[in-house]
Formats: structure tokens, C-alpha cells, sequence
């Protein structure tokens, strides 16, 4: 089977393109050493079948970044037997700046001249035979979104020529130059030499490297002049405009305002587009995580009756209960009930089939095997709403102009206006905002952005949140009431800003350190808007939602199985359903000392302290469970009823606070809520669930995952204790900030190379080299 | 006289000149069609001033100031 190759401009139609080409048949793999995607699929529409391989978007051949190195190593290395080149008619000039280097290759090109429908529609014609006959290879036009003329395309693809000779465009005053480095390369007998040659002459990274070709450049340019790279660039768009757009009947009225225009307008307008992205981002949330949807039930107490007030019971009080229980959900919460319905009526089931056997055998069951499984699928109905509305932000064009409005904030810490996107989808939750850190150019900002994201308080470390804070303000579940003087709402919402403070931090301080690098230009594509195709937007959203899952099953499945085991066996190797004498427990016990300086460790007492270590384990599986693990262990350390499970968690932490007042008498009220503030700190910046960290594990570069999971424990190992620390002891604060302020200023002196100059620094640094 | 892009006005439009800068990003430039004599016109700053947004060889291409410094253009009228 030949293989083809599609190459063309981001934002083109290539993806629609190659899904009209290859439907079903397409599979997404991974390109060596990189996390770019490499979509395959075969074309069955024809007299024979062809394998087509989806090469990223590009402007240029020229190493900028990862996607233009793939998609040239690719052509190069692997010899395609054609490229099948789409350009956008609507844009022919800066398209065929491309079409003009893969001319330059070895390999067939054939050109799908896609758009042309927008073309007619403003008025203007294309020539597509003449444009045939001035670039010399195959020219045919087709509507990707429509389905037209792919038929005719591929056709002419397979019936090209096997072989064709590379040719540049590039002719006038150095066409010396040209044939000097052709001559060069043809002599060492590489493929395609007229396409190194040009590079070589564009001073290309990848070619200039070798000692030889380099030398061979500075005796060019000392005859030819210096920049070539500028005059190349040039004559290619003199080329183009001179011979292509002649095929172009420009129609006369030019002036007139496209609706892209008009949208753009208002979308990008001086004061309106901040509320109004603002305004477009909330509404995404709240349809996909609000339990309100449209404040329906209004903003206070609500006036609508639960299902058990109406007198809804059984089996249709369940099906009810999906979309209605004393307030309205959103599309994104129905989503997940229906989920979990499922899930725990074959939780049920596989309970009652396993009644007779054994309770570890149940437990394994049920609690572990199906237990992980079902965490994996709870995550899919949000993520895919998720996805499913950012992709139409995608699809539509919108997502650059949001980059576009934001970059000059986003400049401050050192990132792109881009890395907004993946930070903000972070409050939902961090998978889908990890795979969405694609989208950004450099690998070191992207790497400083995955580690951050999980600080963006995602939907599930709520659930802590409320709980603590709902204690800690006045819960009736204390003995005696603890006065912090704010409500519960102030303290979640002050929480929500630590959560962004250490993550600005954090990233300011990796750009300067670990992850410097000056900050990536931003010189990009506003794409026209237009509305998203339905089919698209699915094969879009299955294929991002495909990856977690993939992922998602082996790591979080093998990790919940472990944490299970050692939950519910003791040493003996017997299985115990308290969970205080269990592996876990007495792992707990042992690792108590290390919290001493976070406020939840030694200090807390060996009766009910050790109840937070574990708990900061099994919030591994997922961020729900920490509350949930107080309930059971609230039990163990026989100070509640069996079972205590209220709504919102709030009894069970009371129920621990209780008992460790009770065994620890010193401890001050001060000290108690600065623990628990700290608890909620570390849960939030520490390692995030496994899903998470599989996610994080997949996008992130190689090697880059163990220093990541390290730079969690570091991060919120510090951050807890500062702010432990902090509320206990008032005096702490000014030594905290002398000891940053002090971080940096040796930061900006390191960088900024003045540490060299002072001898202490200098001594340091050799004896270290 | 020095007559770079970043000190343009909205609306004000002219033909390139020399790029400069760095090699990356003048090679980022050169292939997003940002070459001496192309006609450029710059259409409006983002809310916070910067980036900025022109129209060149026919579509929208947002850079920011900084990298519209590298960027000479000819005397206009």
C-alpha cells in the first residue's frame, strides 16, 4: 500500500480533510520522542487503497517548532510516496510560501485547493488551470467540509509520476549561490539536495550544524552577501505574488467588512472583550459543574422541592434524581449522574453475586477492581463536556483571540497569553487542561505549566474545602465552637487564592530557575472564525477523551488495586476492616513525624493524629477521598458511631477535630485551625490524583515526570508549612518574607550574571564544578 | 529617521522595509509572510495595548510590540 502524506497550514481544513479521507479507519499514535500526535488512517474511496499520514500543521519547513521538524523528518527520512499539499484558497499567498519548499523536496506533490467555495462567495476566482500549468504539479479543488472533489484528488494523487526532482522557485541573483550548495550536497549524495541547499542557505539550524556546511555558507555569503536568509524569504513571496496571484480574479468592492470581521469587533473590542470572555468562561463552568443550572432555584436557600418532599421514591426517584433533586442540574452534572448511576447499580450487583464469598474477596471486587474502574469512568461525563466546549472555542477561532487578549498579562510571569486556557480548565479538573497544554510552542513553558495546573483548585478538592472550612466556622458538631472570624465562604474563597498565588509563584520561580528561557515570542495566526463542524467536533472530543481513558485504566487501576490492599490487610496478611491497624494505618503512624512541621503531624498525638497521614495517601486515588477516609477512620479511632457519612463531610472532620482536642489538651485553638488550613493547603498543591498524574506522565517531555512529582512534594511541603507556621506564630511572617524576598534576590543577581563578581559566589561555584 | 511597526497607529498602514532581530524570531517572521515589501496594516492593540494585530498578505497576524520593533518600515506620507 503507498503511503501519502498531508501537509499544509495550520487552520487550513486539514484535519477535516483527512477525516473525510480516512472516517473510521484513522488511529492516533505517537511521532518518536514527542508528544505531538501522528494521526494514520487509509483511504478506501478509490481503485486502491492508500495509507494517509496526517503531518502536524505548519507554516514553514524550518526548524521554529517541534510540528516543522516532525513533518521535514518525516518527508525526509520516511520517503512518502506523495504529499498531498492543501492550501487555503482564501489565503493563497502564505499558504503556497509552504507549497514553495515541499517543491524543493524529492518527493510527488499534489495540491488540494481547499475553500474555494468561501473564495467564490467573496467574488473573487481562482484559475485552478492556470495555477496548474505556473506551479507545475497536480492542482485540484475540493470543499473538505462539503466532501467535494476528494474523490478527483485522490485519483490524480495515484496517478502522479513515482519520482519527482526537487525545484526551487528561487531564481535571479543567486541562483549562483544555489547551485554552488546543490552541487555540494549532490556530490555527498543525500536525498533531495536541493531542499538542504536552500535550508542551508536560509542559515537552518539543522543544516549549519555540520563544520563543513557551515564553512561552505561563509564562503557563499562572502559572495553573494550576507543575508540570504532575508533574500530567499523575499523571493519566494515575490514569486508568488509575480505568478500565482495573477490566477486570482480579485473582485472589485474590497473594502466591505466580512461577518468575521464584525464578530471580531466585538469579541476583541478595547473594553468589552474581557467581560465578555470572562462572561463565556463562567457559563462553560457552570454548565458543566453547576448543581444550579441558570439559578433557577435562585441564590439563597432555593424554593424548590426536593424529590423526597414531593414524595418521589424508588426506582423512579433514582431516574428523576439524575436531573432534578430540589434544584435543576446542569447538562454536565446530569452527565455524571447518569455515570454514576450506572456504575453503582453494577456496584450493587457485583456485591450481591459476591455475598457468599469471602469479604476480602468482596472487597477486592467491589471496592478495588470495580472501585478503580468506576473512579476512571466518574471523570469521563465532565471531562468530555469540558472538552467538548473548549474545542468549539477551538474550532471557531476564538481560543487564539483569547491568547491574543491575555498575552500581556501572561508576559509578567514569563508565559504566553496561550497558557491561560489550560490554568483556567484547571479549576474543573486538571486532566483536560493538562492534554491542553498541546497547544503551546515551547516545551519549557509547557512543562511549567502542567506542574501548575493541579494548584488551580480542581472540582474534587471542593469537597475538602467546604468540609474543613464548614467545620472551622462555626459547626455544631464541635464541642466547643472554634472562633476564626470569617465565614465559610471567605475562607474557601481565600483558600481558591493561595491555590493561584503558589502557582504564580511557583511558575515565576521555574522560568528563572529550572525552566528559564526567554519568553517565547508570540507572533501568531488569528484565523477567521467560522462556525465548528458536528462531525468534527465529536472525532475532536473522542479523540482527546480516548487518550485519557487509555491512559487513565492501567495507572489509576494498578494504583487503586495497592492502595486497597494495603488499606484492608494488616501485617499478618489477614484481611481487617480497620483500616487503623491495616498496612496503611501503620504506614500512616511511621510517616506522622514528617507532617510535624506542616501542623498535622507529631503534634496532633499518636491517638487520632495519624488519621491526617493517611488520609493525604488515599486522597492519591482521588481528592474525594480524604473526607471519606476521615469518616472510616473516625471509626477506628473509636470516636463515632459506625458508618457517619453526612452530606458535606462536615461531621466527619468535626468528629476528628473532637477527638484530637480531647487527647491533646495543650494544643491551643490557634494552633488547631492553622493544622487544618494547612491540610487543606498541602491537599491542594501536593501530588494530584493518579488520573492526574498519568495525564501529567503522558504529556510531559521525557524524564521530566519524576522531577515533577518531586517539585509537587517540595511545593506543597513548603507551602504548608509557611502558612502553618505563619497562622500559629504571627512572627513567623516577616521571617518568611525576608527568607523569599532574600530567594529572590539571588535569583535576579544569578541570572542577571553579578553573583560571578562576588568571591563567595565564585568559590562556591567552582568547587561545586 | 527609525520608523518600526510597534510605533504605528491603528489604521495607519505602510510597506516593510528591513526585518531585524534575533534569527529566531526573524526566521518566524520571514515564513508568517513578514518579508521587505510586503504591504502591512495594522489593525488594532489588544485591550492592554499590547500585542498587536495587522493584516499582512492577506490575513490577521498578531505579534507582540516587541517583536513589531524588528520590524522597519518605509517613510510614509
Amino acid at each position: 500500500m503507498r503511503t501519502f502524506a498531508l501537509a499544509g497550514n495550520p487552520n487550513c481544513g486539514k484535519t477535516t480533510l483527512f477525516n473525510a479521507l480516512t472516517g473510521s479507519t484513522a488511529h492516533v499514535g505517537n511521532w518518536p520522542g514527542v508528544t505531538v500526535d501522528k494521526k494514520e488512517g487509509v483511504y478506501k474511496g478509490g481503485s486502491e487503497k492508500v495509507n494517509i499520514v496526517d503531518l502536524p500543521g505548519i507554516y514553514s519547513l524550518s526548524p521554529y517548532t517541534p510540528e516543522e521538524v516532525i513533518a521535514r523528518n518525516f518527508i525526509l527520512d520516511e520517503a512518502p510516496d506523495g504529499i498531498i499539499n492543501i492550501v487555503d484558497a482564501t489565503n493563497l499567498e502564505r499558504n503556497l510560501y509552504l507549497t514553495t519548499q515541499l517543491l524543493e523536496m524529492d518527493v510527488p506533490v499534489i495540491i488540494a485547493l481547499n475553500m474555494m467555495d468561501e473564495v467564490e462567495k467573496k467574488g473573487d476566482k481562482i484559475d485552478v488551470k492556470e495555477l496548474e500549468d505556473k506551479i507545475g504539479v497536480p492542482v485540484v479543488s475540493i470543499c473538505a467540509l462539503k466532501n467535494n472533489g476528494i474523490k478527483e484528488l485522490m485519483e490524480r494523487a495515484v496517478s502522479m509520476p513515482e519520482t519527482r526532482k526537487g525545484k526551487t522557485i528561487v531564481q535571479g541573483n543567486i541562483s549562483g549561490a544555489i547551485e554552488k550548495a546543490e552541487s555540494f550536497y549532490a556530490a555527498k549524495e543525500v536525498t533531495s539536495p536541493t531542499f538542504h541547499a536552500m535550508k542551508l542557505l536560509e542559515n537552518d539550524e539543522l543544516e549549519v550544524d555540520k563544520k563543513e556546511n557551515a564553512n561552505l555558507l561563509a564562503e557563499i555569503s562572502a559572495e553573494y552577501g550576507e543575508d540570504l536568509e532575508a533574500v530567499i524569504a523575499d523571493e519566494r513571496y515575490k514569486y508568488i505574488s509575480a505568478h500565482f496571484t495573477v490566477a486570482k480574479k480579485k473582485s472589485t468592492d474590497k473594502a466591505v467588512l466580512t461577518k468575521s470581521d464584525k464578530i471580531d469587533k466585538v469579541l476583541t473590542h478595547k473594553i468589552w472583550s474581557i467581560p465578555i470572555f470572562l462572561v463565556i468562561l463562567f457559563a462553560i463552568f457552570h454548565l458543566t459543574f453547576s448543581e444550579n443550572l441558570l439559578y433557577l432555584n435562585g441564590f439563597g436557600d432555593g424554593w424548590m422541592l426536593s424529590l423526597e418532599d414531593l414524595g418521589i421514591e424508588g426506582g423512579l426517584a433514582t431516574f428523576v434524581g439524575i436531573f432534578y433533586d430540589g434544584t435543576v442540574y446542569s447538562p454536565g452534572v446530569i452527565l455524571f449522574n447518569v455515570m454514576d448511576v450506572i456504575t453503582s447499580l453494577i456496584g450493587d450487583g457485583l456485591s450481591l453475586a459476591l455475598e457468599s464469598a469471602p469479604d476480602w474477596a468482596n472487597g477486592l471486587v467491589v471496592d478495588a477492581v470495580w472501585g478503580g474502574i468506576a473512579a476512571v469512568l466518574s471523570f469521563v461525563p465532565q471531562i468530555l463536556v469540558l472538552f467538548a466546549f473548549f474545542s468549539i472555542l477551538e474550532d471557531t477561532g476564538y481560543m487564539a483571540r483569547v491568547a491574543f487578549i491575555l498575552d500581556r498579562i501572561f508576559r509578567r510571569f514569563g508565559l504566553s497569553g496561550r497558557a491561560f486556557m489550560p490554568m483556567i480548565m484547571g479549576f474543573g479538573c486538571s486532566i483536560p487542561a493538562m492534554i491542553n497544554t498541546r497547544t503551546l510552542a515551547d516545551d519549557k513553558e509547557r512543562t511549567a505549566t502542567i506542574r501548575v495546573i493541579p494548584f488551580f483548585s480542581c472540582g474534587a478538592k471542593l469537597p475538602i474545602l467546604t468540609a474543613v472550612a464548614g467545620t472551622l466556622c462555626g459547626s455544631a458538631y464541635l464541642d466547643t465552637a472554634i472562633s476564626i472570624g470569617m465565614g465559610a465562604e471567605t475562607l474557601t474563597y481565600l483558600m481558591y487564592l493561595v491555590g493561584i498565588i503558589v502557582a504564580i509563584v511557583a511558575v515565576i520561580f521555574m522560568r528563572n530557575t529550572s525552566m528559564k528561557g526567554a519568553t517565547p515570542p508570540f507572533i501568531m495566526e488569528l484565523p477567521a472564525y467560522h462556525a465548528p463542524g458536528f462531525k468534527n467536533l465529536c472525532l475532536h472530543v473522542w479523540d482527546k477523551l480516548k487518550h485519557y481513558v487509555k491512559k487513565a485504566f492501567t495507572i489509576i487501576f494498578v494504583s487503586t488495586v495497592i492502595i486497597w490492599f494495603l488499606s484492608s490487610f494488616d501485617w499478618s496478611w489477614t484481611w481487617t476492616d480497620d483500616i487503623g491497624s491495616s498496612i496503611l494505618g501503620s504506614i500512616g503512624k511511621l510517616i506522622q513525624p514528617i507532617f510535624t512541621p506542616l501542623g498535622f503531624g507529631s503534634q496532633l498525638g499518636k491517638e487520632a493524629g495519624w488519621v491526617f497521614a493517611v488520609a493525604a495517601i488515599t486522597g492519591l486515588i482521588a481528592k474525594e477521598n480524604v473526607i471519606a477516609t476521615f469518616g472510616a477512620l473516625a471509626v477506628a479511632v473509636g470516636k463515632a458511631v459506625e458508618g457517619i457519612e453526612s452530606e458535606d463531610g462536615i461531621e466527619e472532620v468535626a468528629t476528628m477535630i473532637n477527638a484530637i482536642r480531647e487527647s491533646n489538651p495543650g494544643l491551643t485553638d490557634l494552633q488547631i485551625v492553622a493544622a487544618m488550613i494547612s491540610f487543606i493547603v498541602f491537599n491542594m498543591t501536593t501530588i494530584p490524583c493518579f488520573a492526574a498524574c498519568a495525564t501529567a506522565r503522558a504529556e510531559l517531555p521525557k524524564g521530566k515526570f519524576k522531577w515533577t512529582v518531586l517539585f509537587w512534594l517540595a511545593t506543597s511541603y513548603i507551602a504548608s508549612c509557611v502558612i502553618y507556621t505563619s497562622i500559629a506564630w504571627a512572627w513567623c511572617i516577616p521571617i518568611w518574607l525576608v527568607l523569599f524576598a532574600g530567594i529572590g534576590v539571588l535569583i535576579y543577581f544569578n541570572n542577571k550574571g553579578k553573583l560571578e563578581k562576588v568571591k563567595f559566589w565564585k568559590n562556591l561555584k567552582k568547587n561545586k564544578a | 529617521m527609525s520608523n518600526l511597526l510597534c510605533d504605528f497607529t491603528v489604521g495607519q498602514s505602510g510597506k516593510i522595509k528591513a526585518v531585524l532581530g534575533e534569527g529566531r524570531i526573524r526566521r518566524r517572521l520571514f515564513d508568517m509572510g513578514v518579508t521587505p515589501g510586503a504591504e502591512v496594516t495594522m489593525v488594532k492593540k489588544a485591550p492592554l495595548g499590547d500585542p498587536i494585530e495587522v493584516t499582512i498578505r492577506g490575513y490577521q497576524l498578531t505579534l507582540r510590540k516587541d517583536e513589531a520593533k524588528c520590524v522597519e518600515m518605509e517613510a510614509v506620507k
